[in-house]
C-alpha cells in the first residue's frame, strides 16, 4: 500500500505526444480511475506506472521512492490486464506462483498466499485447471489473484471488464470494488467506460489528448464539470450544447442570448459583450414546463423507451437536436412542440476556450 | 454433396493420389528390392520378393563388411547436435529480433534473412579452407558447424513470425511479475513455441541427414563417414553392389521417417495455425 506522485510526466513517440506534463497525486488506498476515450493516453499512463513503457520526461514516486529507472518487478506493482494475459501453458496454481519463485517468496509463504486469494476469489476448485478450461469470468478472477499474490504496493488495473459480458460486467464490478474495501489498498484503473468509473472510483481522471482535463470526486465532475470536454464525456446521453454570446452586460449581470433557447441572465464576472459562450443542460435535468431559469422548445422527433425513463430526441429552432429525459408511463408524441427548462445549478456555461463559467 | 462437388473431389483426390505415388514410389521401390537377391532386383525390379527371390544378403553385407553403425551414430550426433544448436539459437535469435529494438537489429535481421536467399553451398571452398586452417578437417564439428549456419536463417524467419503470434501481454505480465527476461524466454514464450519448434525441426532434420555434399568435402576418413557418404562405397566406377546400396539406403531412410511420425501432429499444427488466425 503506497501512494504515487507523478510529476511533469511526458511521452513522446517520434513527433507524436502522446502525454503531455501529465501531473497526478494519489493517496495511500485511493481508488484511482483513469477514463477517456480511446487514444487519450490512459493506457500509456497505466503502462509507464508499471515500468513497460519509459517516460521521455518527468518522474513517478510510488510510496515517496523515485521509480523511473526501476524494473517493472522492483516497482511493487501488480497489474491486471485486458487479455487476462494468463501463462496457457500453467494451470491456475501454477500462473499465480509462478512470479513469487523470482522474487524471493518461500514456498509455504507462496502456498499461503494463493490459498487466500483462491479464497478471496472463489478460485479454490479451479487450481488445478487451466486457462482454457475456464470461463472469460473466472479467468478474470484468476488474472486478480495473481496480482493479489504479489501484495503489491499499488494495484493497476487496464480495462479489466471489457472482454466480459454485459451481466458479468457489472457482477466483476462489483467484485473489484469489494476487493477493493477488503484489501484497502491503492488502486489505478482504466476504463474507456463512464459507468465502472463512476461507480468504482473514489476519484476520477478525465483524459484528452494526452492532458488530464479534471480530477475529482465522480459526483463532482457530474455536477460541476471544469470544461466543455468533461461535461460532454460524463453522462449518458451526453449533456446538451447550444451556442450563445453575451449580448448585454448591466449591474453585474450578463444576459446571454442564443437562437435555440430563451435568454439567461449570469453572473457577469470578467465576460465582455460579444463573448461566445456554450450553454450546456443534461438530458435529465431537462423538464416540461413553461418558464424557468433555462427554457429551449423543439419538435419532438423520436422517442426512446427504456423503461424506467424515456429520451425524447427534440429538433430545435436552429435545426440541430438536443435530448431530454422524460419519466413516468406518458411520453410525448412525435410531432409534438414541447418547452423544456431546467434550473439555474443545472446549467452549465463555458466560455470560448471550453472552460466552466460560474453561473 | 452434390455431383458437382463430387466431381471435384474426385479429381482433387486423383491429383493427390497420383502426387503421393510418385513421391513414394521410389522409397518403396528402394525399400522392397534391398529384400530381394540381386539376381531379382535386375529381373523383376517392380515385384514384391516372394520366397524364392526374398533375401537378407545386402543387409548381411552392409553388417560385416562397412562401419555403417559408426556412419549411422556420425549421422544421429551431427543431425541431432545441429538440430538441438539450431532451434536453440534460431529461437533465441529471433525473440532477440522481435522483441527489443537496438542498434543495428533491422539490419542484423536483413543479414540473416540473406542467408534464405543464398545456398551455403556456394561458399563450399571457403568453408573447405577455413576448416582445414581451423584444424577442423575431418571433423563432425566442422559438419554441425556447417549445418548450423545452414539451419539457422529459415528457423529464425519461421521462428520470428511464430514468436509475434504470441500475446505481447503474456510478456508484460510476465514483467510484472518480475521473470527474468531469460526466464521469460525458456518459459513463457519457448513452451508456446512447440509447434513452431517442431515444424522448425523437420525442417532442419530432413536436409541434414539427406546432405551428400558436405561430408564428401568436409570428411575423409571412415571414423567420420555419414550413412549417405557411406553408401557411396558399395557404388563403385565398375561395378555397383546394389544389394547393399538399398539396404544401406533403406536404413538410411528410417530414422527420417520415425522422426517425422513423432513430430507430425505438432509439424501439422505448426504448419496450420498461422493460417487460421
Amino acid at each position: 500500500m503506497a501512494n504515487l506522485r507523478i510529476e511533469q510526466l511526458n511521452k513522446r513517440y517520434g513527433a507524436t505526444t502522446v502525454l503531455n506534463n501529465v501531473n497526478l497525486s494519489i493517496e495511500d488506498g485511493e481508488f484511482v480511475v483513469l477514463v477517456g476515450p480511446s487514444g487519450c493516453g490512459k493506457s500509456t499512463l497505466l503502462r509507464m506506472i508499471a515500468g513497460l513503457d519509459g517516460a521521455s520526461g518527468g518522474d513517478i514516486h510510488i510510496a515517496g521512492k523515485l521509480v523511473n529507472a526501476l524494473a517493472p518487478a522492483e516497482r511493487g506493482i501488480a497489474m491486471v490486464f485486458q487479455s487476462y494475459a494468463l501463462y496457457p501453458h500453467m494451470n491456475v496454481r501454477k500462473n499465480m506462483t509462478f512470479g513469487l519463485k523470482f522474487t524471493g517468496v518461500p514456498p509455504t509463504e507462496r502456498e499461503r498466499r494463493v490459498a487466500e486469494a483462491a479464497r478471496m476469489l472463489r478460485l479454490e476448485e479451479l487450481l488445478e485447471r487451466y486457462p482454457r478450461d475456464l470461463s472469460g469470468g473466472q479467468r478474470q478472477r484468476v488474472a486478480i489473484g495473481r496480482a493479489i499474490v504479489r501484495e503489491p504496493a499499488v494495484f493497476l488495473f487496464d480495462e479489466p471488464l471489457s472482454n466480459l459480458d454485459a451481466a458479468l460486467r457489472v457482477s466483476t464490478r462489483v467484485e473489484i470494488a469489494n476487493l477493493h474495501r477488503l484489501l484497502k489498498s491503492t488502486i489505478v484503473y482504466v476504463t474507456h467506460d463512464q459507468v465502472e468509473a463512476m461507480t468504482l472510483a473514489d476519484r476520477i481522471v478525465v483524459m484528452n489528448k494526452g492532458r488530464i482535463e479534471q480530477v475529482g470526486k465522480p459526483l463532482d465532475l457530474y455536477y460541476e464539470p471544469a470544461n466543455l470536454f468533461v461535461a460532454g464525456f460524463i453522462g449518458s446521453p451526453a449533456m446538451n450544447f447550444f451556442e450563445a454570446e453575451v449580448e448585454g452586460i448591466e449591474g453585474g449581470r450578463a444576459r446571454v442570448a442564443g437562437t435555440a433557447f430563451r435568454n439567461l441572465d449570469i453572473p457577469a464576472g470578467s465576460l465582455k459583450v460579444g463573448d461566445a459562450l456554450t450553454v450546456g443542460v443534461r438530458p435529465e435535468h431537462l423538464v416540461r414546463g413553461e418558464a424557468g431559469f433555462f427554457a429551449a422548445e423543439g419538435v419532438v422527433e423520436l422517442v426512446e423507451r427504456l423503461g424506467e425513463a424515456s429520451f425524447a430526441y427534440l429538433r430545435r429552432v436552429d435545426g440541430r437536436m438536443f435530448v431530454a429525459e422524460v419519466r413516468g408511463r406518458q411520453t410525448p408524441a412525435p410531432g409534438e412542440a414541447a418547452t423544456l427548462v431546467a434550473a439555474s445549478p443545472d446549467v452549465h456555461v463555458f466560455d470560448a476556450s471550453g472552460l466552466r463559467v460560474a453561473t | 454433396m452434390t455431383t458437382d462437388q463430387r466431381a471435384r473431389s474426385i479429381s482433387v483426390h486423383l491429383v493427390l493420389i497420383a502426387y503421393s505415388l510418385l513421391a513414394v514410389g521410389p522409397i518403396l521401390l528402394v525399400v522392397m528390392n534391398s529384400f530381394k537377391v540381386r539376381s531379382a532386383i535386375f529381373g523383376s525390379p517392380l515385384a514384391l520378393p516372394d520366397a524364392s527371390t526374398f533375401s537378407l544378403v545386402g543387409y548381411e553385407k552392409v553388417f560385416r563388411s562397412s562401419h555403417i553403425l559408426t556412419y549411422y551414430s556420425n549421422s544421429l550426433i551431427v543431425t541431432l547436435v545441429s538440430m538441438a544448436l539450431v532451434l536453440l539459437f534460431g529461437a533465441m535469435a529471433a525473440w532477440a529480433l522481435t522483441e527489443y529494438r537496438f542498434r543495428g537489429s533491422t539490419a542484423l535481421a536483413l543479414f540473416l534473412s540473406i542467408g534464405i536467399m543464398v545456398p551455403i553451398r556456394l561458399g563450399s571452398v571457403a568453408i573447405l579452407n577455413m576448416m582445414r586452417s581451423a584444424g577442423l578437417n575431418d571433423t563432425l564439428t566442422a559438419l554441425i558447424l556447417v549445418y548450423v549456419a545452414q539451419g539457422l536463417p529459415m528457423s529464425i524467419f519461421i521462428l520470428s513470425e511464430f514468436i509475434q503470434q504470441i500475446p505481447k501481454d503474456l510478456r508484460d505480465a510476465a514483467r510484472c511479475d518480475g521473470v527474468p527476461e531469460t526466464r521469460i524466454f525458456f518459459e513463457v514464450v519457448a513452451p508456446l513455441l512447440r509447434p513452431a519448434i517442431a515444424t522448425v525441426a523437420v525442417f532442419t532434420i530432413v536436409p541434414i541427414w539427406n546432405d551428400l555434399w558436405f561430408p564428401l568435402i568436409l570428411t575423409s576418413s571412415d571414423s567420420t563417414h555419414t550413412v549417405t557418404l557411406g553408401v557411396q562405397q558399395f557404388l563403385g566406377q565398375y561395378i555397383t553392389d546394389w544389394n547393399s546400396v538399398l539396404a544401406a539406403l533403406s536404413m538410411a531412410i528410417l530414422p527420417v521417417v520415425v522422426i517425422y511420425v513423432i513430430l507430425s501432429r505438432q509439424l501439422i499444427a505448426g504448419l496450420t495455425s498461422g493460417a487460421v488466425k
